[in-house]
């Protein structure tokens, strides 16, 4: 009966809706402090590496900051770079919400930007921006739901791993680029790296105002709101994350796992096609070899770190973009290897899967009564 | 006498025994005497402590305050290997035996002192010597996954007798049994202990089985112990009381004549297959009526739960037709309810919640689709989906600190009934259960029942599986046995008895 009391009482009067909504942020706030500590253990754990290399992890974390966020260049710089990590870190969260990890998106992310590139080959030089822009995006888009649509089928209909057949895919997707842009596709204009031809400028992706950012990244922050919104706000999220929850219990209340499976992959893969389009159209002007730059796997850590919530992976993208940014400044100036910021977001990775234990376990942020 | 007589069985007492863990007092302050060559049951709901108390004594938890008296000195027992010194055994609700080995490799790898080269012509001389002296038997040559559940389970309990354990804890070891092996493998360790070979401990639920094999019998609520003493001068009512306390019990809905008597749910010639591809169910063929309750009894492992999982649609129907009202049914969204069809299936937490969603969210899985909650069939209002939860918490009295908690947070009683107020709160039309009140206490299960007896007399056709024979004899109007994923015998439940019944689940026909 006490119970019975307890929400009534959360729900009517006004000091206790106040100590119920402050207990709730309390409870919440498990979902920030956890992953904190480990962005923090992380930085512990990487400077022993630094010190273990001679080198001085103050100077580090001093680049670190400057080459990410420490200037108006450097922010420009982090912004380019999180705007493909938000796209394919939906690529990730969407199918996590049904219990599926997906580690492909690269895949997906190749294969859109490479259609997108070739599906612009007939318009360039005469068609008009908002003549090429959707068809571009509309090649880039359905390309990458196939591609890891076609996993999520696989995975319902002949029970294969999604996430090594999403892995495995990705080769796949970085072949059949390769073979065509070193073949039919070749742009014999440019001997030295084989790509397609140059989009044109007419076609390319405008800049936001005076800055080096592209609309990329305001398509993502707006693609993520909405799947946010879909996942959480709408019947189809919510027979997702039923799905997620607990597969035996949704297919006992009669929904679809399968077509639910397959649209969420579709989904997925449709935002990192989208990111694909937006490396083509904003970044290289054709498909080329770079478009495998790493962006689908580090959109990995960018959702585990954001645990799979499609509006924290904004703020987690960011910060993931700018130790990417800094990491020419490093090299330079403290003559680290390149592959230094790939030592700390791995580390990063390890910590946060190990910081997942966690969960549940900290006292202060147990549930009353419970 | 026990101090004089040479006998080999082991008595043990409990003083004050206290066990805490955390804010939560398991076990407070429990002193049980079992004789040596007692049969000794331990009755209690769940949560009650029982297995707290067991696992105490077998070493697996150090009790906070009290001790334990072995054969009349006192010991600490400080893990299990403690307890295998002082001949202290115990068998657990579920088979610890290795399925792929014969039963003589099962007893030569248990032992402690089991040698790194086995001269097995050796072994199996000395384990047929000590057959010689059992009251039972096992085939020793074959692996054990061929052996029934009666023989995998006399085969646990001569493990224990093999390694020379003296005093036995047997955690409900009937209940995979049928009566008619029950009955048998009660009665030889009864045998036993009336010889003074042995102590048993027995974990129960079945007052059957206290009355006609215990000698004492011990009783815990909420950790204490509230009662026991001789069998024979202890009425099953007295200690069902001492069960549950002074709880008020939901009253027993009264079986009302039956509906419409038409036949609602057609199962015609199901066919389905395990997940290794093999045939689970093979040609199910039933008919249940409005306003009627067939229980499917078996052995478990006979096909019930495949059965169960083809009709709520977790498992693809290889063959055969599902019929309602003689329209061709198949476990969709759609059909579920267009025919209203619902179900409580066995552990709800395992197949009817997402277990890390809330409360509120589980209790909409079968509406969130629907006004309320979703008008248009896709946006969905969180605001109607937590008033609904909160008048089916208050209705059905779910204790939950809030509609938002996780429902993995919630005790298993209240998770079933958060799944019975989202099943049965609207119109039923037809009801599949399985095993409903596995692992539920005592108020809990006389609640789901009466609200099952409820929907039989609003009308609903109810399918109910159970391993539990009592619950089907309580319960279901005609029973239908399961033996090998075919229906074995059909009766109604005026014309049959718990013998028969035996029969067929062993497998007579």
């Amino acid at each position: 009966m006490t119970v019975t009391s307890q929400t009534s009482g959360e729900a009517t009067s006004g000091p206790g809706a106040i100590l119920g909504f402050l207990d709730r942020i309390r409870v919440a706030s498990e979902y920030l402090v956890i992953p904190l500590i480990a962005l923090v253990a992380t930085a512990v754990l990487f400077s022993l590496f630094l010190l273990v290399l001679g080198k001085s992890p103050v100077d580090f974390f001093d680049l670190l900051w400057r080459g990410g966020f420490g200037t108006a260049f450097s922010w420009q710089n982090t912004l380019v770079r999180a705007s493909p990590l938000i796209l394919t870190a939906l690529c990730v969260a969407i199918p996590a919400q049904l219990g599926l990890v997906i580690i492909g998106g690269e895949g997906a992310l190749v294969l859109g930007g490479f259609i997108a590139a070739i599906v612009a080959l007939p318009f360039i030089g005469w068609a008009p921006f908002w003549l090429t822009m959707p068809v571009m995006v509309v090649g880039a888009v359905v390309a990458g739901a196939l591609w890891i649509g076609a996993v999520g089928a696989l995975r319902h209909y002949r029970g294969i791993n999604e996430t090594i057949s999403s892995l495995l895919m990705y080769y796949i997707a970085v072949a059949i680029m390769n073979f065509f842009v070193e073949g039919p596709f070749k742009d014999l204009s440019n001997p030295n790296k084989p790509s397609t031809a140059y989009i044109g400028d007419g076609n390319r992706v405008g800049k936001i105002g005076d800055t080096e950012v592209h609309w990329g990244l305001v398509a993502g922050i707006v693609l993520a709101i909405a799947l946010w919104i879909l996942m959480n706000r709408t019947t189809f999220g919510f027979a997702a994350r039923i799905t997620g929850g607990n597969v035996r219990a949704a297919k006992a209340q009669g929904l679809a796992v399968g077509r639910l499976m397959v649209i969420a992959c579709m989904i997925a893969g449709a935002s990192a096609g989208l990111a694909g389009y937006f490396e083509v159209a904003a970044i290289q002007g054709k498909a080329n070899a770079s478009l495998a730059a790493g962006y689908g796997f580090t959109g990995i850590l960018v959702a585990f770190l954001a645990r799979q919530n499609a509006i924290a992976i904004v703020p987690v993208a960011i910060l993931l973009g700018g130790i990417a940014a800094a990491g020419g400044l490093i090299q330079r100036r403290m003559g680290l290897p390149d592959a230094t910021v790939n030592v700390l977001t791995g580390l990063m990775f390890v910590v946060l899967l190990v910081s997942e234990t966690l969960y549940g376990r900290i006292p202060l942020f147990k549930q009353r009564g419970s | 006498m026990s101090e004089t007589t040479p006998l080999p069985a082991v008595g043990i007492e409990t003083v004050g025994m206290t066990k805490v863990f955390g804010s939560l007092r398991a076990l407070e302050d429990v002193s049980v005497k079992v004789r040596p060559g007692s049969f000794h049951a331990l009755l209690g709901e769940n949560g009650a402590g029982k297995s707290t108390l067991v696992k105490c004594i077998m070493g697996f938890y150090q009790p906070t305050r009290g001790s334990l008296i072995v054969d009349g000195s006192e010991q600490v027992v400080r893990n299990p290997r403690d307890a295998m010194r002082l001949k202290l055994g115990m068998v657990y609700q579920h088979f610890t035996l290795v399925p792929s080995l014969t039963a003589a490799e099962n007893l030569v790898i248990s032992r402690p002192d089991c040698p790194n080269v086995i001269d097995w012509a050796n072994e199996i001389a000395g384990i047929g010597a000590f057959f010689d002296k059992m009251p039972f038997k096992v085939p020793l040559r074959v692996p054990v996954s061929s052996l029934s559940a009666g023989e995998k389970q006399k085969l646990e309990i001569l493990k224990q007798l093999y390694l020379d354990r003296r005093f036995l804890i047997l955690d409900e070891p009937t209940s995979v049994l049928t009566p008619d092996e029950a009955d048998e493998i009660l009665g030889m360790l009864k045998g036993m202990t009336a010889a003074g070979e042995l102590t048993i401990l027995m974990i129960t639920h079945k007052f059957r089985e206290v009355n006609a094999y215990c000698d004492e019998v011990s009783v815990l609520r909420r950790g204490r112990f509230v009662g026991g003493g001789h069998v024979a001068e202890t009425s099953t009512q007295s200690m069902a009381h001492m069960m549950i306390g002074d709880t008020k019990l939901r009253e027993r809905s009264a079986r009302l004549k039956a509906g419409d008597d038409k036949t609602v749910l057609e199962l015609a010639a199901l066919y389905a297959v395990d997940d290794e591809g093999l045939p689970a169910i093979e040609s199910i063929d039933l008919k249940v009526h409005a306003g009627e309750i067939v229980g499917i009894a078996g052995v478990s492992g006979n096909g019930q739960s495949e059965l169960v999982e083809v009709l709520s649609g977790q498992r693809e129907l290889e063959d055969g037709r599902i019929f309602i009202r003689g329209q061709p049914f198949e476990p969709t969204r759609q059909h579920m309810d267009r025919f209203k069809v619902f179900g409580l299936p066995e552990e709800p937490l395992k197949n009817a919640t997402a277990p890390r969603l809330s409360v509120a969210e589980n209790m909409a899985l079968r509406s969130f689709d629907k006004p309320p909650i979703s008008k248009n069939g896709w946006w969905l209002s969180p605001g109607p989906m937590r008033d609904i939860a909160r008048d089916l918490i208050e209705r059905y009295r779910v204790k939950t600190p809030s509609p938002d908690t996780p429902i993995e947070n919630l005790s298993g009683g209240n998770v079933q009934r958060a799944v019975l107020a989202r099943e049965l709160s609207g119109e039923v039309e037809v009801l599949i259960v399985a095993n409903p009140c596995f692992g539920l206490d005592f108020a809990s299960v006389a609640e789901i029942r009466s609200q099952i007896i409820e929907q039989r007399n609003a009308g609903a056709a109810v399918l109910l599986v159970s391993e539990d024979l009592d619950e089907i004899l309580e319960l279901a109007d005609r029973v239908a046995v399961m033996s090998e994923g075919r229906i074995t015998y059909v009766s109604p439940i005026g014309d049959t008895n718990r013998a028969t019944i035996g029969h067929a689940m062993a497998g007579g026909h």
